[in-house]
């Protein structure tokens, strides 16, 4: 019985989906849990020449050089202001991995896969692009991101 | 199963290093400078790889190898005559024999249509002689045909030659005497195919040995075309010291490839005995050591005579690791180094000599690790000669390769990725590159054209140069083209080096139909593409009427390079050490305005133009930020030299190359990233790529060049 429950996690409109929800530029993002590899503490990046707004440079990740991205400026909000309590959240699509730059993760949303809305029809390609739904929650709702186009376009301005 | 897929492996890599040496002695005999050591050796390889195939049964493989072996052995017995037509044959059969290995490695198990057709070259080889390989003329097709079992082969192999079997019982004195029936059975296996058996029987058990009294007798098969005189010339200088008898067979018995899979199997294990002996036999431990060595190598086809170098096969992937980690160890030293820096201690102090010492042992364990993966390019230049041949064929140009530094040692992935485009311009040359052989004529030349391959190490990096004795670029047709093609504006004056570079624009081809060899829409911007993408560069120079040189400057290793850290509008970078010429800290007087932006520099008395690299990032220097006035000297490709400026030098460091590809994707005028001591990440410029300022223009690759703040073109 149980093993049925589990399998059938992926279609089951019921089932409950995590998602890491943070603030930036004054709105509220989540992104499905099992893409967060970790959160970090803000720390310099080296600025990548040539690179869309959105793309604030590159940093090390033990090693590997990881991308940072602003979402805010990605969903055409004024830039992130710099701050120390910023934090980085380090999150992996497909083969890679990349940082977003947000003001605050907040918590661990639990939701049930029917409670997502469609977004509505918006008339921005960015944030249409990049957001795959939306979640009500008590104050307001949340932005589901598609980690993927919001790479992907990073990539497509550079050229 | 997995013991004998192994074992497969096993044979498919000593195939490849014996067709390497084979193609090696087939390139010695075409030059001339050979001897009968380099034909036996040519015919060994063809040998070993028959032997090693009729294990696995790959009969397709067997038959094309055992003809070949056939010619290879006339030639070997002085009965056949190396002329231009033989050699032709020998060199096309070895390139066929590659392809049949290839094939069976890929288990493709269709029928090589061209093997018949090599097949009747080779019977014309031997046709021409009326030694025994008369015989064989008549079952060419009965081998082609074959395809299942050895024991299908083994009948229709013995037909030739005779077999012997020989019982060879040595006497005490032999060994006195110092003679070594190891060193016998080697003779013998050059007759032929050849199985020892040793006959243990008379063995006395451990108490009753004598060291002295030798027991062991060995009964030979001996599969060989050469007179029973000649086998007896063998053992001319044992007799009396032995029991010897040679008796021909007269039942013609499968004697070669089987039995000789057979014993591959049956004298690993017999050996064993010598072997336990050897101890045991003060007096004879000079000859038997060497015994039970030379069984083995007897029947490996005695492929290998040189003594080969102890070498490890390694899986890669643990080098990789390993390189990896010494990669994060580098990394590390210079964060301690850094560290220790800021404590502002005395020089002398310990802690300080002992950072310098730990630079030093990581310094070299890096390069030790390097070199595990160094390989030489010999194996890379030997593919080409093949391509040059086949070049020259489809398109009825005679052409050789002559090769140099071909000991040259790159990283194994940069030999490896090298190969396309390597092979694309081989072909160009051929194809592009040289003259027809009447044309040849005309201009006073040798019919046959020669492409020049070499390879050199020059400071931290390998320069592999492809160079035709053709007729020359033709820079009126490559305008022409490049115009009607749209590549260029219409009345744009390009200097000869410009147009040059042309060839390199996406979409380019300059022979006028469309060969089956080059000129299939792939151009030499791929060729570029690639050799940027290894981190080097292409350069082309070409002098009417004596041929075109083709440049590629590649870096010795893919993991780390030696950089100068420079600081542009406040970003500490990396510029490869190998694009510096020379730092210059110029005089206002020695910079010149031309026009509104660019400025060039005179160094000694030469004009070069200078390019602020902060600019052709996009960066902005601060505001009230001093006009920076380092320049670094740097050579590139097509733009000749440049001056280009920033803000500060630091020092000269080895760098660790981290990718961008990974996690994000090419950044033009980046050629990638490294972690600096403090744990930043700093980006390794491409100086080619800022001076090219292709930076601008990755779609257009001609707008770039327009706007290119370094060196104005004259557009009317």
């Amino acid at each position: 019985m149980k093993g049925k429950a589990l399998q059938s996690h992926e279609t089951n409109a019921a089932s409950d989906v995590e998602f890491v929800t943070f603030f930036t530029g004054g709105q509220s993002f989540s992104i499905d849990i099992r893409q967060v590899r970790e959160i970090r503490r803000w720390s310099a990046v080296t600025p990548l020449p040539h690179a869309p707004a959105e793309v604030l440079g590159v940093m090390n990740l033990r090693g590997s050089v990881i991308p940072i991205f602003d979402l805010a400026v990605r969903f055409g909000l004024s830039p992130t202001p710099d701050n120390p309590r910023n934090v980085v959240v380090i999150a992996a699509h497909e083969t890679q991995t990349v940082g977003l730059l947000v003001e605050s993760v907040s918590e661990i949303l639990s939701v049930s896969r029917d409670r997502i809305q469609e977004t509505p029809d918006l008339r921005s390609d960015n944030s249409r692009q990049s957001i795959i739904g939306v979640i009500p929650v008590e104050d307001g709702m949340t932005r589901v991101i598609d980690l993927g186009a919001v790479i992907q376009s990073g990539r497509k301005t550079l050229q | 199963m997995s013991v004998q897929n192994s074992i497969r492996d096993m044979f498919f890599e000593e195939s490849e290093e014996l067709l390497e040496s084979l193609a090696e002695g087939l390139a010695l005999m075409h030059s001339g400078s050979h001897n009968d050591e380099t034909v036996n050796a040519v015919f060994r390889a063809v040998h070993s790889i028959k032997g090693g195939a009729g294990a696995f049964k790959l009969s397709a493989l067997v038959a094309f190898a055992h003809r070949f072996e056939n010619v290879l052995d006339e030639v070997r017995g002085h009965r056949l005559g190396i002329d231009a037509e033989i050699l032709r044959t020998l060199q096309r059969s070895a390139d066929h024999l590659a392809d049949l290995v290839e094939a069976a490695r890929n288990r493709d198990e269709g029928e090589n249509p061209q093997t018949a057709e090599f097949l009747a070259a080779l019977n014309v080889c031997l046709g021409s002689t009326p030694e025994p390989g008369a015989a064989d003329v008549d079952e060419t097709f009965g081998f082609a045909a074959i395809t299942v079992d050895l024991d299908d082969l083994g009948p229709a192999e013995a037909t030739e030659g005779q077999s012997y079997t020989i019982t060879f019982c040595p006497h005490p004195g032999l060994y006195i005497n110092g003679h070594d029936p190891a060193l016998l059975m080697a003779t013998l296996a050059e007759l032929g195919a050849m199985t020892a058996t040793p006959d243990l029987s008379k063995l006395p058990d451990l108490a009753a040995f004598d060291a002295g009294k030798p027991s062991l007798a060995w009964t030979i098969q001996l599969a060989t075309e050469a007179e029973e005189s000649a086998v007896r010339d063998v053992f001319e200088f044992v007799e009396g010291l032995c029991d010897l008898s040679i008796v021909q067979n007269t039942a013609t018995q499968p004697a070669d490839t089987e039995e000789k899979v057979e014993s591959a199997v049956a004298v690993a294990i017999k050996v064993e005995a010598p072997i336990a002996e050897v101890p045991l036999q003060p007096e004879e431990a000079k000859g038997q050591p060497v015994l039970a060595k030379s069984d083995a190598e007897v029947d490996a086809g005695n492929a290998e005579r040189s003594g080969p170098k102890p070498t490890l096969r390694v899986d890669l992937d643990r080098v990789d690791r390993l390189i990896n980690a010494v990669g994060e160890l580098i990394i590390n030293q210079s964060m301690i180094a850094q560290r220790v820096q800021e404590l502002h201690l005395a020089t002398d102090a310990d802690v300080v000599n002992h950072v310098e010492d730990y630079r030093l042992l990581a310094r070299d364990i890096q390069e030790a690790v390097m070199a595990i993966r160094a390989q030489p390019v010999k194996p890379l230049f030997q593919r080409m000669s093949r391509i040059v041949r086949e070049a020259a064929d489809s398109t009825g140009k005679s052409a050789r390769l002559v090769t140099y530094g071909e000991g040259s040692e790159v990283d194994k992935t940069v030999v490896e990725r090298l190969a396309d485009p390597l092979t694309h311009m081989i072909r160009n040359a051929v194809d592009h590159g040289l003259e027809t052989p009447e044309g040849r004529i005309a201009a006073g030349k040798d019919p046959v054209g020669t492409i020049y391959l070499s390879a050199a190490h020059r400071s931290g990096a390998v320069i592999i140069t492809i160079r035709d004795d053709g007729a020359g670029l033709n820079r009126r047709k490559i305008l022409e083209i490049a115009r009607k093609k749209n590549l260029v504006p219409a009345d744009a004056e390009l200097s000869d080096a410009e147009i040059d570079a042309l060839l390199f624009l996406p979409g380019f081809s300059t022979a006028s139909t469309i060969s089956n060899l080059s000129g299939r829409g792939v151009g030499l911007d791929v060729v570029r593409n690639a050799v940027t993408a290894l981190g080097g560069r292409v350069a082309i120079a070409s002098t009417v009427g004596q041929g075109t040189e083709f440049t590629i400057s590649l870096p010795l290793t893919l993991a780390v390079l030696d950089g100068m850290v420079v600081s542009v509008a406040g970003q500490v970078m990396v510029i490869p050490i190998t694009a510096i010429l020379e730092t210059i800290r110029p005089g206002l007087d020695e910079m010149h305005m031309v026009g509104t932006s660019d400025r060039i520099i005179s160094v000694r008395g030469k004009f070069i133009p200078m390019i602020d690299v902060a600019r052709g990032l996009g960066f902005t220097r601060p505001p009230n930020h001093p006009e920076p006035r380092t320049l670094l000297l740097v050579e590139t490709e097509n733009q000749g030299q440049c001056a280009l400026i920033v803000d500060r030098v630091f020092d000269q460091r080895q760098v660790v190359i981290k990718g961008l590809d990974t996690n994000y994707g090419a950044v033009p005028g980046v050629s990638a990233a490294t972690v600096l001591g403090d744990g930043q990440i700093a980006l390794i410029l491409d100086p080619d790529a800022i001076a090219n300022n292709r930076v601008l223009s990755a779609a257009n690759p001609w707008a770039g060049a327009k706007l290119n703040e370094g060196k104005s073109l004259a557009v009317a």
